[in-house]
């Protein structure tokens, strides 16, 4: 009982915020200026000479953020080979 | 676990090698078309979630060898970051291979086109690298979790089927 | 309000989700909740830079008067944020396996007290 209503006033109070935070949110469809990605769609085929401006964003203009993502990914092969190895192996 | 009816591993046989086929052309398309290395990575690591649900656990691990697909995952690692140390001269992840007129290197019309496989430098090379890291570290999570499913079964004991 | 319908869902999958942490007892329960607020993440993502009447940011056969093209960056990021959200569910499970073998159950309750 008493942690069901620690979580209606922590819901409360989130949802406050996140709904205040949703007061200056625009509206569907109609984003802000965006000159960085205006940059990338003009700019990537003549740059990075790829038709693709999401592949050539992932791979060329923040390809140290796939970095990490591979990373990531290493890490998380690693971490079920260890769950699961079996006794005897090393 | 258990292997599935032969209707479930004769239809399971034929379409991992549609999956795959298909998860090959994400990849290497992934600078002209809608897909990368991950997406197509995901979908070939499909081909290996087929085999095994249809025909078990034990007999995958037969079948194939663990060692090969570390050697994919070190293989696509290692290259992708050497294709981004190779840049270093000018900035890491610099793309000094477009517009070079070697490897990917040819220019790209701008505007519409219907677009050309040998374009845009180590962005083809590092979706090949990260398709090949993405198919083995995929392929490794589900055989080891497989081999996780009955660690305690006697290792002799033989897999029946439905159809058995 | 219609307009901004993509939103609702949003919250909706977002309330949805994070119910399921705080209430479910169940582990498998919990990583698919967690799956859930994933989801409502990468959705707020890509709605955030969508534009209307934009096309997919791919200049291959793309048509003359497709000039308007939808924001690209959230949607590399959101590339990046869904592998991350796989190789976490894998671990998930993976961990949820392992306290399975060791308990004998998936539920929170047993799982609390310490064993050896």
């Amino acid at each position: 009982m008493k942690a069901r209503i620690l979580f209606l006033v922590s819901i409360l109070v989130v949802g406050g915020l996140l709904w205040s935070g949703l007061q200056a949110v625009h509206p569907f469809g109609e984003p802000n200026a965006a000159p960085m990605d205006d940059y990338f769609i003009a700019n990537a085929q003549s740059e990075a000479a790829a038709n693709n401006v999401v592949t050539s964003i992932v791979f060329d203009y923040r390809g140290f953020d796939t970095l990490g993502e591979g990373a990531v990914l290493f890490t998380a092969v690693i971490s079920v080979a260890a769950l699961f190895r079996k006794r005897g192996q090393h | 676990m258990n292997p599935l009816s032969v209707v479930a591993r004769t239809v399971c046989n034929l379409f991992a090698w549609f999956l795959a086929v298909f998860g090959i052309y994400v990849i290497v398309h992934g600078h002209l078309t809608p897909g990368g290395g991950f997406q197509g990575g995901a979908v070939v690591a499909t081909f290996m979630a087929f085999l095994l649900v249809a025909h078990g656990g034990r007999k995958m691990q037969s079948w194939v060898r663990k060692e090969l697909f570390t050697l994919m995952e070190c293989i696509g690692l290692t290259v992708f970051i050497s294709a981004g140390l190779l840049g270093m001269s000018n900035t890491f992840f610099f793309n000094f291979l477009a517009k070079a007129g070697g490897l990917f290197g040819s220019t790209v019309p701008l505007g519409p086109n219907p677009g050309a496989l040998n374009t845009s430098g180590t962005i083809a090379l590092m979706n090949l690298s990260v398709g090949l890291e993405v198919v083995g570290g995929l392929s490794m999570i589900l055989l080891y979790m497989f081999s996780g499913v009955h660690p305690e079964e006697p290792f002799g004991r033989e897999e029946t089927g439905h159809d058995r | 309000m219609t307009g901004n319908f993509p939103y609702l869902v949003v919250g909706i999958l977002f309330v949805m989700g994070f119910i399921g942490i705080v209430f479910e007892k169940n582990l498998m329960k919990i990583a698919i909740a967690v799956s859930v607020v994933e989801a409502a993440t990468n959705l707020f993502i890509i709605t955030l830079g969508y534009r209307s009447g934009g096309s997919i940011p791919v200049w291959t056969m793309a048509g003359s008067g497709s000039s308007r093209m939808v924001l690209p960056t959230p949607q590399a990021l959101t590339l990046t944020a869904i592998v991350i959200g796989l190789a976490t569910t894998a671990l998930m499970l993976s961990f949820a396996m392992s306290i399975y073998r060791h308990y004998g159950s998936l539920d929170v309750r047993d799982v609390r007290r310490l064993r050896g």
